[in-house]
């Protein structure tokens, strides 16, 4: 199929986008990367009024740290995180997860503050930014504001983000030193949904744990019952007993609930037995 | 009227300007305005990989770009590709190894199998079906496929040596 008949404007600045939005009017669409709204409008899914391309807002693009934390400009491709020699080193999860995202011609145009923006519940990005307790950088009429990821992820497709509102970065402080990540997914194919993913972060002698699941819920969501107990210093197989305690899990085509239950245990067990082998070999 | 947008690319190393409705999509405008249907429409949502070509040198879907997009940029169709002779060596070892079928596949795979080879280090078997994985071929069973590129890969790989 093809997309509606819709107007089509460029912003070269983040005012500028804001300022053609608040021209269109709700019916408005931010475009970035593409690679998940072109094909809803394709489908029909969605018929906007307008799009505004922000793709040529240079300011978004780009990786950048200092002493405490990374930045990652929201219109920054999932090619050029996957190249970040600062992704790499200090948010190796990022750097794991990245490959898991689509395939490579998908990576080249789709944007890391777009796949975050969207919220789909079994998007890899998103669940990261959550596992690292990343910060949204938001632009609006009336400024910018911070939302911290716990607070930003409200439901399939559904954010913090307030209508012509932009998301414009994510800061993530730079993981303690000695941190321990994990992350793992099982999909029937390279680069396709996951059936159940997991991203794992636990601080220096489990003073802190995030485990995060996503494509079992309807956001990326954290196992609070499975933190806990990593924290209080349960074993591997206590810890995934109570993998998905506590989380309403939706199932899919791809799995049911028992079965995606299932898999995060998994997932979570298998990766929690890798980290304390590695830490054993150490 | 926003509806129509004018844009200038460089299409296959020629300047192209061309004017059209903002709706179309990058695959839309080589297919039906350039008349370069190498590129297919295959799923219209990202999926298949029949539309890949290249814009500014990176493998893109055709399929989920505005024409509109690609104002600016530089754009290489699987004709522009054959022409210059950049992946000659790539479109043999197809041929030979029979990784061409019905050859609706074809075009995106060989713009996806290019840009791997482009990435220098030789590839394994698995490198390169995971790197293949966003493009469906419901013909060959894939095997004649990595086959081929992995024959390439260590060609040129070789030759460089």
């Amino acid at each position: 199929m093809k997309t509606n008949a819709f107007a089509y404007v460029r912003a070269d600045t983040v005012p500028d986008a804001l300022r053609l939005y608040a021209e269109a009017g709700e019916d408005a669409r931010y475009l970035a990367g593409g690679q998940s709204l072109m094909a809803a409008l394709n489908f029909r899914l969605d018929e906007p009024s307008t799009l505004i391309d922000i793709t040529r807002v240079a300011a978004l693009r780009g990786i950048v740290a200092d002493a405490d934390a990374i930045r990652i400009g929201a219109l920054t491709r999932h090619a050029d995180v996957a190249d970040s020699a600062v992704i790499t080193a200090e948010l190796p999860l990022i750097h794991a997860a990245i490959g898991h995202v689509a395939h490579p011609a998908i990576r080249n145009r789709g944007t890391f503050g777009g796949s975050v923006a969207l919220a789909d519940p079994a998007a890899e990005m998103p669940a990261c930014v959550l596992a690292l307790g990343g910060v949204m950088e938001i632009a609006g009429q009336d400024g910018t504001r911070h939302v911290p990821a716990d607070a930003f992820f409200l439901g399939t497709y559904e954010t913090a983000l307030a209508p012509g509102e932009l998301l414009t970065g994510v800061t993530i402080q730079r993981p303690a030193p000695g941190s321990r990540w994990g992350f793992a997914e099982l999909a029937r194919r390279a680069g396709d949904y996951a059936m159940a993913g997991l991203c794992l972060m636990i601080a220096p002698d489990r003073r802190d744990a995030r485990v995060v699941f996503f494509s079992i819920s309807d956001r990326p969501v954290r196992a609070r019952a499975a933190e806990a107990a990593i924290i209080a210093g349960a074993s591997v197989i206590e810890v995934a007993a109570v993998a998905t305690d506590g989380i309403e899990v939706y199932g899919d085509l791809n799995a049911g609930i028992a079965t995606k239950r299932h898999y995060a245990s998994v997932l979570l067990r298998r990766e929690l037995a890798r980290l304390d082998q590695q830490e054993a070999a150490a | 009227m926003t509806g129509t947008i004018t844009i200038s690319l460089h299409l296959n190393g020629e300047a192209v300007t061309a004017t059209l409705p903002a709706r179309m999509s990058l695959v839309d405008f080589l297919r039906e305005t350039m008349g370069l249907t190498g590129a297919h429409v295959g799923c219209a949502h990202g999926v298949c990989g029949a539309c890949t070509v290249r814009v500014d040198g990176a493998a893109v879907r055709g399929c989920l770009m505005l024409a509109a997009q690609a104002d600016g940029a530089t754009v290489d169709t699987i004709e522009g590709l054959t022409d210059t002779g950049a992946i000659a060596d790539l479109q043999d070892a197809f041929h030979r190894h029979n990784a061409v079928q019905c050859g609706y596949c074809s075009p995106g795979m060989l713009i996806t199998a290019a840009d791997l080879l482009d990435r220098a280090t030789l590839p394994d078997r698995a490198e390169i079906r995971d790197h293949i994985s966003g493009n469906y071929c419901r013909c060959t069973g894939y095997q004649a496929i990595v086959d081929a590129i992995s024959e390439v890969a260590t060609a040129r790989t070789k030759g460089a040596a």
